[in-house]
C-alpha cells in the first residue's frame, strides 16, 4: 500500500483506455475547431480510433496485471470483451453515417458520445473496484442518456431519452446502495479483499442486502426481468443507429461486469446468487419469448428478442463454471454479429425518404431485394437458434454448460422458451417471403450498411466451419476468471 | 442515549425509500422525479460516511465524494434532455410521457 502512495501507478495497463479518452477529446476539438460540417469525418476518425484501440489491447497480448491500487485489472477475460465491445461500437459508427446524414441529426457530437460511452466500457470490463465499476457504469450511460434524446426535433427520441434517464437514474441509485452495504459489511471495495473478508465470516444479512442491490442494477443493465420496461420505449423511441448501438456494446459490457463481480467478489456466497440469477434467466427467457408474438414495430420485436437473449446469456452465469463462462462469451460475440446485421436491414428500411419500422413493411421483400431478404431470413433464423447457423452455437454452448452444472430444469425451459421465440422470428421470414409484396425500399443500400451486413451474413453462415478461433479465445478469457 | 452506526443507517434506508416512492407514486412533474434520483443518491452519501467512520476508513468518504461529482453531471444531462422533451411536448408533466406504450 506504501509503495502505491509514494511511487506512481503503473500506466501501461490502463493504455488502451488513455488512447480512447485522448483519441475522443481530440475528435471533440476537431470538430468544433471546423467551421463547416465535420460529422462524416469525426465519424471516419472515431472508427479509426476504435481500430487503433483494439491494436493496442491486440499488442498487450495475454498479461495479467492488476493497477492503480488495485482498482484496474487487465486479463485475457478482459481483452476479449473490450476487443468485443470496440468491433460493437465500430460496426454501430459505421451503420450511423448514412443515416444520421439523411435524418437531419448530423452533429459530429455523435460519434464522439459514442466513443465517450465505449470508454466508459472498457472501463466498466477493466473494473476491480466498487468506485471503478461505479464510474464505468456512469460514464458509459450518462453517454448513453444523450444519444438516445439525439434527434432533438423528434418527440418520441427525447420521451426515449427522458425515460432511459429516469429509469438509469433508478439504477445507479440502487447499484450504489448495494455498494454502500458491500462496503459496510466487508471493509473494502476490492473485488478479492471482497472475497477474502466473505470467505473468513458466515455470510451476514446486510451483505446479501447489498448483493441482491447490486444484482437489481445489473439486471436493468442488460434489461432482464422483472427490470426491462425501460427497454421496448428506449429502443422503439431511439434513432435506429442508436438502437443499434445500445442493443450490442452496452449490453457486452455489463454482462462482462456481473460475470467480473460475481466470479471475483462473490465466490463465496455463490449459492446465493445463483438463486436470483437462475429467476432471473428463467423469468427473461420466457418474457422475451411471449411478449415478442403480438409485436408490430421491427424495433420493439427486436428490443424483446434482446430481453430473451440475455436470459440464454444468464444461463451460462447460473451454472457457475469455467465452461459457463465460456458460452456467454461465445453468446455475446455471436449475439453482437447477429444484432449487427438485423440493424443494417432495418436501417436499409426507407420508403419516400422517410424511415418505415413496421414489420408488415418487410412485405414481398424476397422479391424487390431478394440477396437482402435471404441474409435477413438467415439472421432470423439465426436469432431463433436453428442449426447449422451462428446462433444455434451459441445457444449450444450455454445450455451445455447447464447441463454439466446439474441445471436440468432451466436448461429445459431455455430449449422450450427458444421454440416459442422461434415463432416470432419465422414469422418475418413468411412476411418477407410469403405475403403480397409492399412498394419496394429505396435503393441501393448505402455501400457501408451493404459490408456489415454482407460480413454479419457470411459469420452467421459459416461460422460452423471454422469456429475454433472464438471457442478458443473465449476458453482462455474465462479460464482467467475461473480456472 | 448515544447515536450509533445503526441509526444512520436507518435514517438513510428511510431516506432512500422515499426516493424510490418518489419516482414511482408521483404522478405530477418529472422535475419531482430527479428530486428522487437526487435523494437517493444523498442516503447513499449518508451511508458510505457512516460505514467509513465506524470502519475508521477513509475510502467511504473518497466514493462518496466520487457519488457528489457525478450525481451533478447527471443532473446537468437529465434537466438538458428534459428542457428538449418539454420543447416537444410542451409538458412535463409525467402523465403525458405516453408516446410509447409498452
Amino acid at each position: 500500500m506504501e509503495n502505491a502512495v509514494s511511487t506512481l501507478p503503473a500506466f501501461a495497463p490502463a493504455l488502451p483506455e488513455i488512447v480512447m479518452a485522448a483519441g475522443s477529446m481530440l475528435l471533440l476539438m476537431y470538430g468544433v475547431f471546423r467551421k463547416t460540417s465535420s460529422t462524416a469525418e469525426v465519424s471516419w476518425g472515431a472508427v479509426l480510433l476504435f481500430i487503433v484501440t483494439a491494436v493496442v489491447i491486440v499488442e498487450q497480448g495475454d498479461m495479467r496485471a492488476v493497477t492503480f491500487g488495485g482498482m484496474f485489472v487487465v486479463d485475457p477475460f478482459t481483452h476479449f470483451v473490450k476487443l468485443l465491445i470496440l468491433l460493437a461500437a465500430a460496426a454501430s459508427v459505421i451503420m450511423s453515417v448514412t443515416f444520421i446524414r439523411r435524418e437531419g441529426m448530423d452533429r459530429f457530437e455523435f460519434p464522439v458520445l459514442i466513443s465517450l460511452a465505449a470508454l466508459g466500457m472498457l472501463m466498466m470490463v477493466s473494473a476491480n473496484s466498487l468506485i471503478a465499476l461505479y464510474l464505468g457504469i456512469e460514464l458509459q450511460s450518462l453517454s448513453i442518456y444523450v444519444i438516445a434524446a439525439f434527434n432533438r426535433d423528434s418527440a418520441k427520441s427525447s420521451e426515449a431519452g427522458l425515460k432511459y434517464f429516469v429509469l438509469g437514474a433508478l439504477s445507479s441509485g440502487l447499484l450504489l446502495y448495494g455498494c454502500s452495504l458491500v462496503y459496510g459489511f466487508t471493509g473494502s471495495i476490492e473485488f478479492e479483499t471482497i472475497a477474502r473478508l466473505i470467505g473468513r465470516e458466515p455470510s451476514s444479512i446486510g451483505l446479501i442486502f447489498g448483493l441482491v442491490f447490486i444484482l437489481a442494477a445489473f439486471a436493468f443493465k442488460v434489461s432482464a426481468v422483472p427490470f426491462h420496461m425501460w427497454t421496448p420505449d428506449v429502443y422503439e423511441g431511439a434513432p435506429t443507429p442508436v438502437t443499434a448501438f445500445i442493443i450490442g456494446a452496452p449490453k457486452v459490457a455489463a454482462m462482462a461486469l456481473i460475470i467480473r463481480v460475481l466470479f471475483t467478489a462473490f465466490p463465496t456466497v455463490s449459492a446465493e446468487w445463483k438463486q436470483v440469477v437462475v429467476f432471473v434467466s428463467i423469468a427473461s427467457m420466457v418474457l422475451g419469448a411471449f411478449a415478442a408474438i403480438g409485436q408490430t414495430n421491427i424495433k420493439r420485436l427486436m428490443a424483446y428478442s434482446t430481453i430473451g437473449h440475455m436470459g440464454f446469456a444468464l444461463v451460462g452465469i447460473a451454472a457457475g463454471t469455467s465452461e459457463g463462462i465460456r458460452g456467454v462469451l461465445i453468446y455475446l460475440a455471436i449475439y453482437v454479429v447477429m444484432n449487427a446485421g438485423v440493424f443494417c436491414c432495418i436501417l436499409a428500411m426507407r420508403r419516400q425518404g422517410t424511415q418505415v419500422e413496421s414489420i408488415s413493411d418487410l412485405a414481398g421483400l424476397s422479391r424487390t431485394q431478394p440477396m437482402v431478404a435471404f441474409i435477413f431470413a438467415m439472421l432470423m433464423f439465426s436469432l431463433a437458434g436453428i442449426p447449422p447457423l451462428a446462433g444455434f452455437f451459441a445457444k449450444f454452448y450455454v445450455f451445455m454448460a447447464a447441463v454439466k452444472a446439474g441445471l436440468y430444469a432451466l436448461a429445459v425451459i431455455g430449449v422450450l422458451s427458444s421454440v416459442v421465440g422461434a415463432f416470432y422470428y419465422l414469422r418475418i421470414v413468411k412476411i418477407m417471403y410469403f405475403d403480397e409484396a409492399a412498394a419496394p425500399f429505396e435503393r441501393p443500400m448505402p455501400g457501408e450498411l451493404t459490408v456489415v451486413l454482407g460480413l454479419s451474413g457470411l459469420f452467421t453462415l459459416f461460422f460452423f466451419v471454422y469456429p475454433a478461433p472464438l471457442i478458443m479465445a473465449a476458453q482462455t478469457a474465462a479460464a482467467a476468471l475461473v480456472p | 442515549m448515544t447515536i450509533g452506526l445503526s441509526h444512520y443507517l436507518t435514517v438513510a434506508a428511510i431516506l432512500f425509500t422515499i426516493g424510490v416512492f418518489g419516482i414511482f407514486l408521483n404522478r405530477k412533474n418529472v422535475i419531482i422525479i430527479l428530486m428522487s434520483v437526487e435523494l437517493m443518491l444523498l442516503a447513499v452519501n449518508i451511508n458510505l460516511v457512516a460505514f467509513s467512520v465506524f470502519l475508521h476508513d477513509l475510502t467511504g468518504q473518497v466514493f462518496a465524494i466520487f457519488v457528489l461529482t457525478v450525481a451533478a453531471a447527471e443532473a446537468a444531462i437529465g434537466l438538458a434532455i428534459l428542457v428538449t422533451y418539454f420543447r416537444n411536448r410542451g409538458s412535463i408533466a409525467v402523465e403525458d410521457v405516453n408516446l410509447m406504450k409498452g
